[in-house]
C-alpha cells in the first residue's frame, strides 16, 4: 500500500517509522521520481529490493556543517555587538541584547555539533531526490535572476514553461497554454482589480503599461 | 454584561453584507490553501496580508481569519482522503481517519472531522469571549518587566513543551530574535548587524521569511518524495451528515476531554500539534473501544480534531490580550495588525472596542460559515488534489514570489524569500522547529525594547524581574515550564532503568 507522508514540522518521532526503510524504497521508484504526476497504476514493487538503502548525502555530515554554519553566525552577531557597544552606558547600550542572544545561540549550536557527532548516520537526501529538487530550484532561481531583466509576468511564463518542460510530464500545447494563461490571470488580479503594481519589463512597456 | 452587549454590537459588525462575502472568500481560499501543499496556514496568511493593506482593518481581519478557519478544515480533508497531513496537527486524524476512508466510510470519517473541527473551535471562540477581556484588563496594570515576564513565559514554554531537540528549539529562537534586531534599533537610532548593506537597513520582514520557510521549503520537501496522490472518493449527502451527527451525543466526553485539553494547550503557546495528540491519546485510554483506535474508529477523528481546533483558536487568546501570538498564523495575524496601526496587546480592548469584538464575533460566524461551506463543497476540493503537481508547483512558487515583492516593492526580497526557502528546505529535514523562529522575529523587537525600558527603570539591575509578586510569578512559571520537559525526560529516563520498562512503555502509548 502506498502512504505518501508529508514531512510535518516536529514530529520526528513519527517521522522516522514512517520514513524509514518501508517507505523510502518505494518512493524512489524510477517512475514517480521522473514525473511529478501522480502515478496511474500500480507501479510493481520490485523497482527497489526491500532493505536496500538508496544512496545518497547522510546526515551527519549536514548536520555538522549546519550546526558550524550557525556557529559562524553566533561570532560574527557577538563580533558586531561588541563592537558597536554591548555595555551599559547610562542604560543598556545597542548591542547589549544582541549580545546576549548571541552567547546563547552559540551555547546552543555548540551543544548541537557536539550532539551530531552522535546522531545516528542516516540518508539525509538520496541523489534521486537531490535531482528532484535542483528541478524546482534551477527554473525557480532563474525565474528570480529573470525579473529585473523582463519583469516579473514575463519570467514566470518562462518559469512555467522551463519548469514543464524539464518535468516533461504534459503535453506540449497544456505547457504554452498554462504559460500564457496564469501570467495573464495574475495581471488581471493584481493589477487591475487589487491595483498592486508588479515589476514590469520591456514587453509591457511596449503594450503601454 | 458589557460584554455582552460589544459582542452584539460586534455580530453587527461582523453581520453587514461586505463582511460576511469577505468571510465566504476568505473561507474559500483558506480551504484551498489547506488542501493544496506548499500552502498552509501561516503562508497563506502572509502572501494575502499585503492585497488587504489597503481594506480597513476590521474587514482586513476578517478575510484572513476566515482563511485561518479555511485551512484548519482543509488539513482534514487531505488526512482523511489522501492520508496527507495538510498541517502538522492533522497528523493525529490520519491515524482513525484514513483506515475509515479506506473503509468506505469517508462520509462520515470527514463530517466527525468537520464536526468536530467546529465544536473545538466554537469551545476556543467562547473561551476568548469571556476570558480574553479579563486577561486584558488585569494586562494593563503591567510595566516592561511584566512585559518581557511574559515573553520570557512564551520563550520557555516553547522549548519546555516542545517535542524536537531543545537545543534546536533554543537555536531557533534565538535565529528569530537576531534577524529581529538586523536594521534600525529603534531606541537609538542606530544601525546593527548591516555589514553595510544598504538592503538590510530595513532589517528581515517576518513575512518574507515565513513565506520563505513555509511556502517555498514546503514545495522542495513535497517534491523531493515524489508526491504520489491516491485518493479515496467522497461525497458528502445530507442524510450522511444527519446520521452522523445523530451519533455524535454519545462521545460527548470525548469531545468535552479534548476541547478543554485544546484550549489549555492554546493558550500557551505551540501547543495545537501537541493538543491533537493529546486529544488523541486521552480518547484511546478511556475509551471503551479505545482497542480499535487505529483501525477506524470514529472516536479518533472527534479527539484530535476538537483538540487541534481548541487549540489553534485559543492561540489566538494571548494574541488579542497580551500581544503574543500562540501559533505561527497567529503571529502573522499579529504582524498584520502591527501593518494597519493597531497595537495588539491590552490596549486594543479599550482603543479598539469595535475591532476586537467585531472579529470575535466574526469568529463565530467564520466557523459557522466554514462548516457549511466546507461540508458543501469536500468532492470541488478533493478535485484540487487530483490537477498534476506540475502545474500546482510554479503557480504556488509564482504566487509567493508576488507576495515576497508586494510587500514592499523590492526585488531583494524575492531573492531573500528563495534564499529562506532553502533554509527552511534543510532545517525541516534537521527538525529545526520553524514556529520558534518566525514568533521570535514578530516578537523580538518588543521583548528587547521591553527588556530594555524594564533594565532602564531599575538601573541595570536584574531584580526588577523579581521585585514584586506579579513578576516574581511570571518568572517562576517561565523557569518550571522551561525545566519541565529536560526534568520529565530525566525522571522517564530514571524510571526506565530501573527495571520498569514495560510499565513506563505501556504508560506512554
Amino acid at each position: 500500500m502506498l502512504q505518501p507522508f508529508r514531512v510535518c514540522i516536529g514530529f520526528p518521532e513519527n517521522r522516522d517509522p514512517l520514513f524509514g526503510p518501508m517507505l523510502w524504497p518505494e518512493l524512489d521508484r524510477p517512475a514517480v521520481t521522473a514525473g511529478l504526476l501522480p502515478l496511474p497504476t500500480e507501479i510493481p514493487m520490485s523497482a527497489h529490493p526491500e532493505g536496500e538503502t538508496p544512496r545518497g548525502l547522510s546526515r551527519r555530515p549536514v548536520e555538522l556543517v549546519t550546526a558550524a554554519i550557525l556557529i559562524g553566525l553566533a561570532f560574527v552577531v557577538l563580533w558586531d555587538s561588541y563592537g558597536r557597544g554591548a555595555g551599559w552606558d547610562n542604560g543598556p547600550q545597542n548591542g547589549f541584547f544582541p549580545a546576549r542572544v548571541g552567547w546563547l545561540f552559540l551555547a546552543a549550536s555548540l551543544f548541537i555539533l557536539v550532539q551530531s557527532f552522535r546522531t545516528e548516520n542516516s540518508v539525509f537526501v538520496t541523489f534521486e531526490q537531490l535531482g528532484q529538487v535542483s528541478r524546482v530550484l534551477g527554473p525557480l532561481v532563474l525565474f528570480v535572476a529573470l525579473i529585473q531583466p523582463l519583469g516579473l509576468y514575463v519570467a514566470a511564463s518562462i518559469f512555467i514553461l522551463v519548469f514543464m518542460a524539464v518535468v516533461a510530464t504534459s503535453r506540449w500545447w497544456s505547457i504554452v497554454l498554462t504559460a500564457i494563461l496564469v501570467p495573464i490571470v495574475c495581471f488581471w488580479i493584481f493589477e487591475q482589480q487589487f491595483r498592486v503594481p508588479l515589476p514590469k519589463g520591456p514587453l509591457e512597456a511596449m503594450l503601454g503599461y | 454584561m458589557e460584554d455582552l452587549s460589544s459582542l452584539i454590537a460586534g455580530f453587527q459588525v461582523a453581520l453587514s453584507w461586505h463582511n460576511v462575502g469577505f468571510m465566504v472568500i476568505g473561507v474559500v481560499l483558506g480551504i484551498i490553501v489547506g488542501v493544496l501543499p506548499g500552502l498552509g496556514g501561516p503562508n497563506g496568511v502572509a502572501i494575502l496580508l499585503p492585497l488587504t493593506f489597503g481594506m480597513d482593518p476590521t474587514s482586513a481581519i476578517i478575510l484572513l481569519s476566515s482563511i485561518y478557519w479555511g485551512a484548519l478544515f482543509g488539513g482534514a480533508i487531505t488526512s482523511i482522503l489522501f492520508n496527507i497531513p495538510g498541517e502538522a496537527w492533522s497528523v493525529a486524524t490520519t491515524f482513525d481517519g484514513y483506515p475509515m476512508a479506506v473503509q468506505g466510510k469517508a462520509a462520515e470519517a470527514l463530517t466527525a472531522a468537520f464536526t468536530a473541527s467546529f465544536i473545538g473551535a466554537l469551545s476556543g471562540v467562547i473561551l476568548i469571549t469571556f476570558v480574553a477581556p479579563l486577561v486584558a484588563s488585569f494586562a494593563l496594570r503591567f510595566g516592561p518587566a511584566e512585559f518581557f515576564a511574559v515573553f520570557l513565559l512564551t520563550f520557555c514554554s516553547f522549548i519546555g513543551m516542545g517535542r524536537e531537540n531543545r537545543a534546536k528549539i533554543l537555536a531557533s529562537l534565538c535565529i528569530g530574535f537576531l534577524l529581529a534586531a538586523v536594521g534600525l534599533d529603534s531606541i537609538s537610532g542606530d544601525l546593527r548587524m548591516t555589514f553595510g548593506s544598504t538592503e538590510l537597513m530595513r532589517g528581515f520582514d517576518f513575512l518574507i521569511v515565513v513565506i520563505g520557510l513555509f511556502g517555498v521549503s514546503e514545495i522542495l520537501l513535497t517534491v523531493e518524495e515524489g508526491l504520489v496522490f491516491k485518493g479515496k472518493q467522497a461525497t458528502i449527502d445530507l442524510k450522511v451528515v444527519l446520521r452522523t451527527w445523530a451519533g455524535l451525543p454519545r462521545y460527548w466526553a470525548t469531545l468535552v476531554r479534548s476541547s478543554l485539553v485544546g484550549m489549555w494547550m492554546g493558550v500557551t503557546p505551540g501547543g495545537a500539534i501537541a493538543a491533537s495528540f493529546m486529544g488523541y491519546g486521552l480518547a484511546k485510554r478511556f475509551s471503551r473501544r479505545g482497542a480499535n483506535f487505529g483501525k477506524g474508529e470514529i472516536e479518533g477523528v472527534l479527539a484530535p480534531e476538537t483538540a487541534a481546533h481548541a487549540a489553534g483558536t485559543s492561540a489566538l487568546l494571548p494574541m488579542l490580550a497580551l500581544g503574543i501570538p500562540g501559533s505561527a498564523t497567529a503571529a502573522v495575524l499579529l504582524g498584520g495588525l502591527l501593518v494597519w496601526g493597531l497595537q495588539p496587546g491590552p490596549m486594543l480592548f479599550v482603543e479598539q472596542k469595535d475591532f476586537v469584538w467585531g472579529l470575535i464575533a466574526s469568529m463565530y460566524l467564520g466557523n459557522l460559515a466554514g462548516l457549511i461551506i466546507v461540508l458543501a463543497t469536500v468532492p470541488l476540493f478533493a478535485a484540487i488534489m487530483r490537477i498534476p503537481f506540475s502545474f500546482v508547483a510554479p503557480v504556488i512558487l509564482i504566487v509567493c514570489a508576488i507576495g515576497a515583492y508586494t510587500i514592499s516593492n523590492s526585488i531583494f526580497d524575492i531573492w531573500l524569500m528563495l534564499i529562506f526557502g532553502i533554509i527552511g528546505y534543510v532545517f525541516k529535514k534537521l527538525d529545526y522547529p520553524l514556529a520558534p523562529l518566525v514568533l521570535a522575529l514578530v516578537l523580538g523587537d518588543r521583548a528587547e525594547d521591553a527588556f530594555r525600558q524594564a533594565l532602564l527603570g531599575s538601573g541595570g539591575s536584574l531584580g526588577v524581574f523579581f521585585a514584586n509578586g506579579l513578576v516574581t510569578t511570571l518568572v517562576a512559571l517561565a523557569m518550571i515550564l522551561l525545566f519541565w520537559g529536560p526534568v520529565s525526560d530525566l525522571i522517564g529516563a530514571a524510571r526506565r532503568r530501573s527495571g520498569r520498562a514495560g510499565k513506563a512503555a505501556e504508560a506512554a502509548e
